[in-house]
């Protein structure tokens, strides 16, 4: 069974690391790290990114059938997506666990639709 | 079924509504490893239902509950309700749904239990199994380190459960289903299924002593009555003795719990003859072992209250007001107010505080009770 789990942050979390230098950014997401390295080993996770802020982000949506293109992300909220993994466990429960020892803040735990 | 039974008609009723039950449920979850022994304690729960609104049956339903289950049907009740009690769903559902699939309660009977629509009831259940089959949640028992806080979950729901029928006990719930009753039903169950567990054993000895005074909670107007009030003669010694011999076994397995403490609060009113006669000493050192286990403010509330019949109104007042930003929306936690300083004389005081917990009370029975200490 395959799951989408959401890494969420916030935009003040993404704020201060604009603010530090590369090793303060690597030694605050260092859990992080040895989370993916961790579930990586097990052959859980089948794939994933760490995102760049919401500062970078595009919207691009439709009005009246023409695209149109704003900066920023498509919800004006205090959340923002920080990055994803894809992972492939046994059932909901691994899955479960996997999003409860994440160290980095909340995740959302989206099922895939199967073929 | 029909051997048990004698009765044709209902056996047939029974085993058909067990049927659509299965058929609903199984093609999303999977046939059980044992489909016969399932479908008949479905059967079996809906045959109980049936015949506990004919007190003439009552000998066949002791016969009901006590037949032996077979080892695969133990297995894929409480697979049920731990599926139902699935911390991925939000817990009105997990309610709702544990009352559907093990209780056998119709979702017209769950909207009515919660005061709810029953198309509203209908979609939220909808809505939770499509969510069980979509995400894949397991049909399974939790184990290991798994266990403990997902039995919690499922004990929280059970409480919640009996509360809920508890304090709507009242004039308008004539029409309700007992809640209370099921939701003590469906604990003895689980510790039929899982034996052993001391806060399963907690929890049936704290809804038995609460239900032991169900016939002093209220008068014959229907008006709730306080414990202090009660006429203790109406209490159920039997059942009272009944749930002191359960927290007993359960302290027996030496690990106590925040139901067994609970329950044991209960069984040192339920064994007080008047209320002028309550160990209080022995209800605080209860609370602070709760305390230590779960410290919550409605836990401090409860043990203030206590306090001011050990060290008197004021030194529970101060405790009390030191909670006045975690349970500012709480009306027992107005009302609590309200009676500490009643005690102390400050009369307009108590007034405002009852106002405040008459505006956020939404309990019929608990309504009037605050507009009777108004007016009175």
């Amino acid at each position: 069974m395959k799951y989408v789990l959401l890494f969420v942050g916030t935009r003040d979390d993404q704020d201060r690391w604009d603010q530090m230098t590369p090793e303060q950014i690597q030694a605050s997401m260092g859990g992080a790290g040895k989370w993916f390295e961790k579930y990586g080993q097990s052959g859980k996770i089948t794939g994933g990114e760490q995102l760049q802020g919401y500062k970078t982000v595009t919207t691009v949506r439709s009005e009246h059938g023409k695209p149109v293109v704003t900066d920023g992300p498509f919800i004006e909220s205090k959340e923002v997506i920080g990055g994803f993994a894809i992972v492939n466990v046994k059932d909901y429960d691994e899955a479960l666990e996997m999003a409860k020892s994440w160290p980095a803040g909340a995740v959302e735990i989206w099922p895939v639709m199967e073929p | 079924m029909v051997r048990i039974l004698g009765n044709f008609d209902v056996a047939e009723e029974v085993v058909q509504d067990s049927l659509v039950t299965a058929l609903d449920k199984w093609p999303q979850q999977g046939i059980p490893d044992n489909p016969g022994a399932w479908l008949m304690t479905t059967a079996r729960r809906r045959a109980i239902d049936l015949l506990r609104r004919e007190r003439k049956w009552s000998e066949k339903v002791a016969l009901l509950e006590h037949a032996n289950m077979s080892e695969g049907e133990t297995d894929d009740r409480l697979r049920l309700i731990f599926t139902c009690c699935h911390p991925a769903l939000a817990q009105d559902v997990q309610v709702a749904l544990t009352l559907r699939a093990v209780a056998g309660f119709t979702t017209s009977e769950i909207a009515a239990a919660f005061l709810v629509a029953e198309p509203a009831m209908a979609q939220r259940i909808v809505r939770a199994k499509r969510k069980i089959v979509a995400a894949q949640i397991p049909y399974r028992v939790p184990e290991g380190d798994e266990l403990a806080p997902r039995l919690d979950a499922v004990l929280a729901v059970l409480y919640l459960m009996f509360n809920e029928g508890y304090l709507s006990r009242g004039p308008q719930s004539g029409m309700r289903r007992d809640l209370a009753e099921d939701a003590l039903w469906l604990s003895r169950l689980l510790d039929s299924l899982m034996p052993g567990q001391p806060e399963i054993l907690g929890l049936i000895a704290l809804m038995r002593l609460n239900l032991a005074r169900s016939a002093a909670r209220f008068d014959a107007a229907g008006e709730l009555i306080l414990l202090a009030d009660q006429d203790r003669r109406l209490w159920d010694a039997q059942k009272i003795a009944d749930g002191v011999a359960t927290l007993e076994r359960a302290a027996l397995e030496g690990r106590p719990g925040p139901y067994q403490l609970q329950a044991a609060i209960a069984a040192v009113h339920a064994e007080a003859r008047t209320w002028e006669r309550t160990d209080w000493r022995q209800i605080v050192l209860l609370y602070d072992a709760l305390l230590q286990l779960s410290d919550t403010p409605v836990v401090r509330l409860n043990r203030a209250v206590a306090v001011s019949h050990l060290a008197g109104p004021e030194v529970a007042l101060g405790e009390v007001n030191d909670l006045s930003i975690a349970l500012a929306d709480y009306h027992l936690f107005h009302s609590t107010r309200a009676e500490l300083l009643e005690r102390m004389g400050e009369d307009a005081l108590a007034r405002q505080a009852r106002l405040r917990a008459l505006e956020l009370c939404q309990n019929p029975a608990e309504r009037a009770l605050l507009m009777r200490r108004l007016s009175g």
